[in-house]
């Protein structure tokens, strides 16, 4: 198997955005996943919110681990850059890249195995850094490249297509990056892009480390009867607690929203995102609240999707580090060498 | 004892925890600016209060750089270790120590001369308060050194004022405690002691620095912006050096910006991640580590050997295996770094020998790793990184500019058709990189996973072993481009020593010593790895190679076997791995032995 390019022809009539791109130039190599695989819909998301965001492709940094979901960054936005790093890394290599380019639109995506078990550690420690990226979990529940074995997110009592049930509880990556202080956390589902794109377009514009967790069912070892994440266990739980619409810098609010449910949200850049809340008893900006609701929800068995937690404005990396404005990889060496004077001046306290 | 002038050790023993490391700072520096060469060697415990620690500092007008091996004076603070620190002592040298609490019975020996000076009694009667008690303890017996060994009290004068600037009640404090020891001194003892110190001319154009401070000092004028490291001893000084001479240098005065960004990670693996992504990135970037971070960093290692991403790691040794003992010198991670990482790998490294070519070899290390696009593995060792060493005042050529390597920039991809990331357009085994951010030509997808010239994924077998033999061919440009190694003594000679890093003050004066007896070898000091056509010609031209090296396992002879043509029963080891810096004295040993036995047999 090698790396399949996608034939290039473009319509005439197919929409541009502001950059003059169509949707196909946002796209990737050809997808070598199985067909039907929750992760596909996800890239197909993401290319729809890059294109719809008019973001410029080579400024770009895709980045992820090692897994199926990790594989998927090939498959959008070719004239990315991109990192395909070792298994659980990601996060500290987008940190590095980002501290050395600040203008470099960090996407990462990984999967349930690629950031609760083996990087575990490296996802926690970038959030808490609140470096700014979009963090997309693929999270389907289990290990699909050695075959089926139950991932950390694997629900208690699900089952295995082998007939094994999980024993263990498992992680709850909302639950977690809210408690660990991450700045934008959202669940997503593969099913429903239009409530996914919205959330990828605020997880970009946010300044800050933006997860969302998106659920994605692997329809070859975890979309069985018993599996609780499957399509149909998901359809049948599927939750929208928050849904949220992303208003560009420049546009008005168009939608009208009845009054008392509708929130917007203002992002770094001017754009904003509106929070319709579909449940009225949740508070998007309240960690403790936020997370007691998603635990309530949990134990009843419901998937809740939606931007769960939002704080904009937080100090991301470069604004603790007090760094630069612009891109510290190029800048002026003149300005990086303290030169021949300062040396000898130096020198006097080491004699 | 015949009267020996400027040529003797002094040693410090002391409980870590009580402030004599600046007493021993002001000792050794006051000697220095006497311009009389001089070294210090601190031996502390992994341990932040209440153990034994000493301080050693060679005085040497022939300007050694070594430990002696002896010790000629001990300052015994630490009643603990009295037994031991006696024991030390050569024939005929001197112990002072602190008679508040007298001890004669147990420190008694015939062939030394025992100095009581009863320094906390002193000191309490002259001070209140109970912190400056235990402090000025240590710098009464600088005092007391003073006039034993006849230091220049202007010189410490000078030195206190410069050292406590802004707080005059510390130097006044310093110098009642120094002006009390010395007074008593002259009371009590016939002062000068045989062992002294006459003022010379031999320090001027010199400065007394650590490694790792001249390490994180080269590492800004390097250009390096980004830093990630874990903190692990006995690196972690360089990083605060670097991040010090940043504040210093790097800061816009009016709006507070920073021109640099330092990351401590979670932990070495992250470490090694964030300087891949800044590499990646375009900037110059680095960690400082030590074995047990090499071992965790070394699956990203080879990630960016294969990715061919250009960064740099500074190895500050220390004894292995396992945690080993962290607070004592090895040069043990030669093998290790080499060949770190699991799949075929080989690692461009640099060994300096002292402060002097951390200062320069860290700015060759990024010159050589973005020039190459692979790891440089910089292997200092705790002795050259914590120890203070006297070495030639530092130059800076205002001529330097950074070699970034083959970068393409926007323009260069605007005019191709189209960009392969890993292909040998110019038959050095070096491909052309982009960054990131630049031009959407320049656009490819780093990965560890198998990949073709053009950058994408492949499982197709040519296509993969087309770029494992290019990175081979990339290996062997590297030979010439790594700093040439440094040969010192009689070039005709049929024996011949190799050695590195920094072993070199031991072998040096080994050198001399041998020749002192008629045996006259010639000396090879390697700097990198891979070795090139220097180190292969050594190793032909001599009949008998002794490769002089601090760990257990002869790595550097193993390498030498491995890497070159040389044949296995050519070269003799000569090995020291207890922990503490090596001197000449075994070097000597090991090669009048083994040319005692060649004769014989």
């Amino acid at each position: 198997m090698s790396f399949m390019r996608k034939p290039t022809v473009a319509h005439s009539r197919l929409p541009r955005n502001a950059l003059g791109l169509t949707r196909r130039d946002y796209e990737g190599g050809m997808s070598t996943l199985c067909a039907g695989c929750g992760h596909d819909s996800i890239t197909a998301a993401l290319i729809q919110a890059a294109w719809e965001l008019d973001l410029p492709p080579h400024q770009v940094a895709k980045l992820s681990g090692i897994g199926c979901s990790s594989k998927t960054p090939a498959y959008f936005m070719s004239q990315a850059h991109g990192v395909n790093s070792v298994h659980g890394r990601m996060p500290s290599v987008a940190t590095g890249a980002w501290a050395a380019n600040r203008d470099l639109i960090c996407i990462g995506v990984s999967g349930d195995g690629d950031s609760l078990s083996i990087g575990f550690g490296q996802l926690a420690h970038a959030l808490r850094r609140n470096m700014s990226m979009l963090y997309v979990i693929e999270n389907n529940g289990v290990y699909g490249l050695t075959k089926g074995q139950f991932s950390a997110s694997a629900d208690k009592g699900s089952k295995a297509k082998k007939g094994e049930t999980n024993v263990q509880p498992p992680i709850d990556p909302v639950v977690m990056a809210i408690a660990l202080g991450c700045t934008f956390v959202a669940r997503g589902f593969s099913g429903d892009k239009d409530q996914l794109v919205p959330l990828l377009k605020a997880g970009i514009r946010h300044q800050g480390f933006a997860l969302i967790d998106v659920l994605s069912p692997c329809v070859t070892f975890n979309d069985h009867e018993d599996s609780t994440k499957s399509y149909a266990y998901t359809r049948r739980f599927y939750h929208p607690a928050i849904h949220a619409d992303f208003v560009p810098p420049a546009d008005d609010i168009k939608t009208a929203y009845d009054e008392g449910e509708a929130m917007p949200v203002e992002l770094h850049d001017g754009s904003r995102i509106v929070l319709r809340k579909v449940d009225e008893d949740y508070d998007p900006t309240d960690r403790a609240k936020a997370i007691g609701f998603l635990q309530d929800a949990s134990s009843r068995g419901e998937v809740v999707t939606g931007v769960m937690y939002i704080e904009p404005g937080a100090d991301d990396l470069h604004a603790v580090n007090r760094s630069v404005n612009t891109p510290l990889y190029n800048h002026p060496y003149e300005e990086l060498n303290p030169g021949a004077e300062a040396l000898e001046q130096l020198q006097a306290r080491f004699r | 004892m015949t009267s020996r002038v400027n040529n003797f050790v002094i040693k410090v023993a002391n409980v870590n925890g009580t402030g004599s490391a600046s007493a021993n700072g002001l000792l050794m520096k006051a000697l220095f600016r006497m311009g009389i060469p001089v070294t210090g060697k601190n031996f502390f415990p992994s341990n932040i209060q209440g153990l034994p620690t000493w301080y050693e500092i060679r005085v040497s007008a022939d300007g050694y750089r070594c430990r002696s091996g002896d010790v000629d004076l001990m300052v015994a603070m630490n009643a603990e270790t009295y037994a031991q620190d006696l024991r030390e002592v050569a024939s005929g040298g001197f112990l002072l120590y602190d008679a508040t609490w007298p001890r004669d019975s147990q420190l008694k020996r015939d062939d030394v001369t025992i100095l009581g000076v009863p320094l906390a009694q002193l000191c309490n009667e002259a001070f209140d308060n109970a912190r400056a008690r235990i402090l000025m303890k240590n710098v009464a017996y600088v005092g007391v050194l003073a006039a034993l060994l006849e230091i220049d009290m202007d010189v410490i004068r000078a030195l206190l004022k410069a050292t406590y600037r802004d707080k005059a009640h510390l130097i006044e404090a310093n110098q009642q405690a120094i002006d009390m020891g010395y007074r008593y001194a002259k009371e009590h003892f016939a002062c000068p002691l045989a062992l002294r110190l006459e003022p010379m001319d031999q320090t001027a154009g010199h400065i007394m620095i650590d490694g790792n401070t001249a390490a994180g000092l080269g590492c800004v004028y390097a250009g390096a912006t980004v830093g990630a490291w874990y903190p692990i001893t006995p690196s972690t000084s360089l990083m605060d050096a670097f991040k010090g001479f940043c504040e210093r240098y790097r800061v816009d005065p009016d709006s507070g910006e920073r021109r640099y960004c330092v990351i401590q990670a979670e932990d070495e693996l992250a470490a090694m991640g964030m300087v891949i992504g800044a590499a990646w990135a375009g900037a110059r970037a680095f960690t400082p580590t030590s074995g047990p971070g090499v071992s965790l960093m070394s699956e990203f290692i080879g990630f960016a050997y294969y990715t061919e991403v250009p960064v740099v790691l500074f190895d500050v040794q220390r004894v292995g295996p396992s945690t080993g003992m962290p607070t004592r010198t090895q040069q043990c991670d030669l093998l290790a770094c080499a060949y770190a990482s699991h799949g075929d790998t080989r690692h461009v490294l640099l060994f300096p020998a002292d402060p002097g070519e951390c200062f320069e070899l860290a700015v060759a290390a990024f010159d050589l790793a973005e020039q190459l696009q692979t790891p440089v593995m910089f292997l200092t060792d705790l002795d050259i990184g914590m120890n203070d060493w006297m070495v030639p005042e530092f130059q800076w050529d205002e001529s330097y500019q950074p070699d970034r390597g083959k970068v393409v920039d926007a323009e260069m991809l605007e005019a191709i058709d189209v960009f392969h990331r890993y292909k040998d357009v110019d038959g050095d085994g070096i491909p052309w990189r982009s960054l990131p951010g630049v031009h959407e030509k320049g656009a490819y997808f780093l990965r560890g996973s198998g990949h073709t010239e053009e950058g994408t994924y492949t499982e197709d077998s040519a296509a993969y072993q087309k770029v494992l033999d290019r990175l081979s061919h990339k290996f062997e440009t590297a030979r010439d481009l790594v700093p040439a190694p440094v040969q010192h003594g009689s070039a005709s000679a049929e024996l011949g020593i190799i050695s590195l890093g920094s072993c070199d003050g031991a072998v040096r004066e080994a050198l001399d010593q041998l020749k002192a007896t008629g045996v006259e070898l010639s000396y090879l000091r390697v700097r990198a790895f891979p070795f090139n056509d220097t180190v292969e010609d050594f190793l032909a031209n001599h009949r008998r190679v002794f490769v002089v090296e601090q760990n257990r396992d002869a790595q550097l002879k193993r390498m030498l076997l491995m890497e070159t043509q040389v044949a296995r029963d050519k070269l003799i080891s000569i090995l020291h791995y207890n922990g503490m810096p090596m001197s000449a004295g075994p070097i000597v040993e090991g090669i009048t032995e083994h040319l005692r036995k060649e004769v014989a047999a």
